[in-house]
């Protein structure tokens, strides 16, 4: 299946090697019309466009399908080490240069790695913008990865880790993702640790620059006060030295679907239990993707509209937050809901999620539950858009998940056309009460786990 | 019932160029203000509701009272049950939260604009009509402790910083954290929370700010309808606490199970609009903002002593207030070296000026962020809020004005006035194993 998409992809390269190809798209009829223009280059970069001229700024994202799933286990770290030291020294300018020459302008850039893809953004004035896509392309481009300052980075990235073993939350949810996906890639942390982030050497990141950074294999996405000739200009001046390559083969990992039982308990001297219930979930190209939204918009994403919010919180007074969530990746993703609660209550809390998790996937839910829950995510949509951020990392997202163009403008039918029985059906399907992974970090002693 | 109503309409240019937020400001017989801004880019709104009251106002063994008054403002009147408010506003697909500070309270909705009558009609009913149920208080003041549990109690960076803020503020009111003490927590209830809802929500305590895609003239006329017969309150005590000068660094230790240590180091400086204020803005962009600012340059990248280190000056409250530095270790390193890297930068610049680039990167950067800022229509009412409870909201006209004023000599002798040890406050977090 991934390959033969990788080939439509190459193909599609080559006619478009010799002509631009160009799809206009308007979000919203009225008059907040959101205009979109999508261009491929020469070189394969997708670029997606769209003027707002409201006030004097320009947000761009660029999108890198560079991430945890293109790295070995042994050098878990990888992608994670190559985003952050991108703008720690290049070709034309040291690490130092490069963060006094950004700053001094007011705008921020800066690299991140998730479990997807690697996001390069550039915020930045209207009047400097010729001076942030300088930078932009740089740090892109022509990256050195001096061993300095992998060293450094690599320590202080051990040292970040180590400090964030303070949080239950993290220690929850890093155990809950290796519980989860076990050898998959998703079942680390992007960050690596101290082990692996040892085996990383200079040449690998250099290696996962060459091979990925390359612009058939990234999207950039720019918003703001900038007209369409005004963004030309400034790919061609900076950006045209970038060009077209070998697109690597994004591997498909295995995935451990066997249905397990397992409940992990971590001793820690804290007055609260963090506990994470869950098991595997779905993908973002799932075709259920919307029924499992509205679903789970019922049980435990609608904030006090939740079931979950409604009962552990509001009727039981046991938490400050209780929620559930999917996270819909490229490959399938997870499904948890999330609660902390004092020790004593930890059994209450963990019996309460999982009556919840059973009566959504037992009993249809109630008509205003739905209609509720499709208000919602339908009314929420022009929030998500409200700014031009939003908007650059929206476009940026849209492109990589393969959503469309009008993916906007179709997200209420989508939404719209899910049934009660819908709802019951990937409730019954995705979701389990019987067979799940439960972690618990907590003073074990207090808090007395029956399970 | 018409109430005449002062209209006061102000124009103000924040910057010279398309970045024209105009405020009209307009007062109600009763005391409220209501603050407008129009943006017309996308069919959103953001409603929001100020009062004058924090953590700052609350009596002794009540403190974290505002906060769970804050909270119990969601649980209903007899029109409308606990929690509507918010799944109304969530139907129509908006979001609704409220926070509490040491000075303030606000709550907010964004949603469509054509629904922000539902803002309206339910503030004005929650501001006379909270039922504050026994049995609802207690289970809230439940959900609060378990807050606290969170945030603080098994935050070990988190806990030093209470014992520093305790430390440092003996006799005003900041002394005590927002969320309150534990023991204070569950002592609170339904008489406590009514005496402070009469005295504190009331019309003239409050300042209404709305921005987005809204008409002016349509939107106060529709607040008159709903608040204008709301009568202002009496009675409220006027908290005017001053914090006595520190004479000699405070030192407390906090011993925890915790991975690595850190430091919190505090000195009183005043508040904004204080003429020191700017220079002090400008010193904490210098000390901490971003890769290229001295406090990462020096002690995380260079001495690679600490995973963190960075300086926050907090002006925006009612009293004086501090400016804060905060460093974790790193891994293997003694905190006292990390100690004494922070004074070294402290006092490198109380010695030296700051190069005129220097200071001009600090100030692009505080103007870059601000420009960037008004893109929300949320910030931009949070903005023209936070002014009116500080003072005026028209301070903020003239706040970049006076940033771009800022010489490399107010930084060094802002420096030298408050960064000097007598009027320290420090914290050193301690791991313990278990």
């Amino acid at each position: 299946m991934r390959s033969e998409k990788l080939k439509t992809l190459r193909y599609k390269l080559i006619l478009f090697s010799l002509t631009l190809f160009t799809v206009h798209c308007s979000l919203f009829t009225d008059v907040h019309a959101l205009d979109i223009n999508k261009k491929i280059l020469p070189s394969g970069l997708t670029v997606l466009h769209s003027e707002k001229h409201n006030l004097p700024i320009v947000m761009a994202t660029m999108i890198v399908k560079a991430s945890l799933l293109d790295e070995p286990k042994k050098k878990a770290g990888l992608a994670y080490l190559t985003a952050e030291l991108l703008d720690e020294g290049t070709k034309n300018r040291k690490s130092s240069e490069i963060s006094e020459e950004i700053e001094f302008i007011g705008a921020g850039l800066g690299a991140s790695a998730g479990g997807d893809y690697t996001t390069i953004t550039l915020s930045v004035l209207k009047k400097d913008i010729e001076k942030g896509f300088e930078l932009l392309s740089d740090i892109i481009l022509n990256p050195v990865f001096p061993q300095e300052e992998l060293d450094r980075k690599r320590e202080m990235t051990k040292g970040s880790l180590k400090q964030r073993e303070d949080d239950p939350s993290f220690l929850a949810e890093r155990s809950f993702k290796k519980e989860v996906f076990g050898e998959h890639p998703y079942g680390r942390l992007v960050e690596g640790s101290t082990e692996t982030l040892s085996e990383i050497t200079r040449e690998d990141l250099r290696e996962i620059h060459s091979k990925y950074f390359i612009p058939n294999n990234a999207i950039l996405s720019v918003v703001g006060d900038l007209t369409p000739s005004e963004l030309d200009s400034l790919i061609k001046k900076y950006l045209d030295p970038w060009k077209i390559a070998d697109l690597p083969e994004r591997k498909i990992h295995p995935m451990n679907e066997e249905k397990t039982k397992k409940a992990v308990k971590m001793d820690k001297d804290v007055t609260q239990a963090t506990i994470i219930i869950g098991h595997l979930g779905i993908s973002r190209n799932n075709p259920d993707y919307y029924a499992v939204s509205v679903m789970n918009y019922i049980l435990g994403s609608g904030g006090f509209a939740s079931r979950l919010m409604q009962k552990i919180r509001d009727e039981l007074g046991l938490a400050y937050d209780v929620r559930s969530f999917f996270d819909a990746s490229k490959e399938k993703g997870s499904f948890q809901a999330e609660v902390q609660t004092k020790n004593e209550s930890a059994n209450t809390a963990i019996e309460e999620i999982l009556k919840q998790i059973e009566k959504i996937r037992n009993e249809q839910v109630s008509d205003e539950e739905l209609s509720g829950a499709k208000d919602y995510l339908i009314g929420s949509f022009p929030r998500r858009l409200d700014t031009s951020r939003k908007i650059a990392d929206f476009l940026a997202t849209v492109e990589f998940y393969n959503l469309g163009l009008d993916y906007a403008e179709k997200y209420a039918s989508y939404i719209n056309a899910v049934t009660k029985e819908d709802v019951q059906r990937v409730a019954g399907k995705y979701l389990d009460a019987e067979n799940f992974i439960l972690i618990v970090v907590a003073n074990q002693k207090k808090a007395a786990l029956k399970y | 019932m018409m109430k005449k109503f002062i209209l006061l309409i102000i124009l103000i240019f924040l910057l010279p160029l398309s970045l024209s937020a105009e405020v009209k400001e307009y007062k109600l017989d009763n005391g409220l203000k209501v603050l407008v801004i129009e943006d017309h880019k996308a069919p959103l709104a953001t409603f929001q509701i100020w009062y004058r009251v924090g953590s700052r106002d609350e009596p002794a063994g009540k403190s974290g009272i505002s906060h769970l008054l804050e909270h119990m403002m969601f649980k209903g009147t007899p029109k409308y049950g606990s929690k509507a408010f918010s799944k109304m506003v969530k139907k129509k697909g908006g979001v609704d939260n409220a926070f509490t500070t040491k000075d303030y309270t606000m709550f907010y909705q964004t949603l469509a604009s054509d629904r922000i009558d539902i803002s309206i009609e339910l503030e004005a009913d929650r501001m006379q009509n909270l039922i504050l149920d026994p049995k609802e208080v207690i289970a809230e003041r439940n959900v609060v402790m378990e807050e606290r549990r969170m945030r603080y109690d098994d935050d070990p960076q988190n806990s030093l910083y209470e014992e520093v803020l305790a430390a440092a503020f003996k006799s005003h009111p900041y002394h005590w954290p927002v969320i309150g003490w534990m023991p204070d927590i569950s002592s609170i209830g339904r008489s406590d929370l009514l005496s402070h809802y009469r005295a504190y929500y009331s019309p003239d305590n409050a300042v209404i700010a709305v921005s987005g895609d809204v008409q002016a003239d349509e939107i106060i006329k529709k607040i008159k309808a709903s608040f204008g017969n709301i009568p202002p309150a009496s009675g409220r005590t006027v908290v005017a606490s001053k914090e006595t000068e520190q004479k000699g660094e405070r030192r407390i230790s906090l011993k925890r199970e915790a991975e690595l240590p850190y430091i919190i180091a505090v000195y009183h400086t005043p508040s904004f609009p204080h003429p020191d204020s700017y220079a002090l803005e400008v010193l904490g962009m210098i000390l901490s903002g971003g890769k290229s600012s001295r406090l990462y340059r020096a002690i995380v990248y260079e001495k690679k002593l600490a995973i963190s280190a960075s300086a926050d000056y907090s002006g925006f409250n009612k009293d004086p207030y501090l400016l804060l530095f905060d460093a974790t270790a790193a891994p293997g390193k003694d905190i006292k070296d990390v100690e004494n890297a922070l004074y070294a930068e402290i006092e490198k610049i109380k010695k030296e000026l700051p190069s005129e680039r220097e200071v001009q990167k600090a100030k692009n950067q505080i103007e870059a962020s601000f420009v960037m800022g008004q893109d929300s229509i949320y910030n931009q009412a949070q903005i023209a809020g936070m002014f009116e409870m500080l003072g005026i909201w028209k301070l903020k006209e003239d706040y970049m004005e006076n940033i771009k004023k800022v010489k490399p000599e107010d930084i060094s002798m802002a420096a030298k006035k408050y960064l000097h040890e007598d009027n320290r406050t420090v914290g050193i977090l301690i791991p313990i194993k278990k």
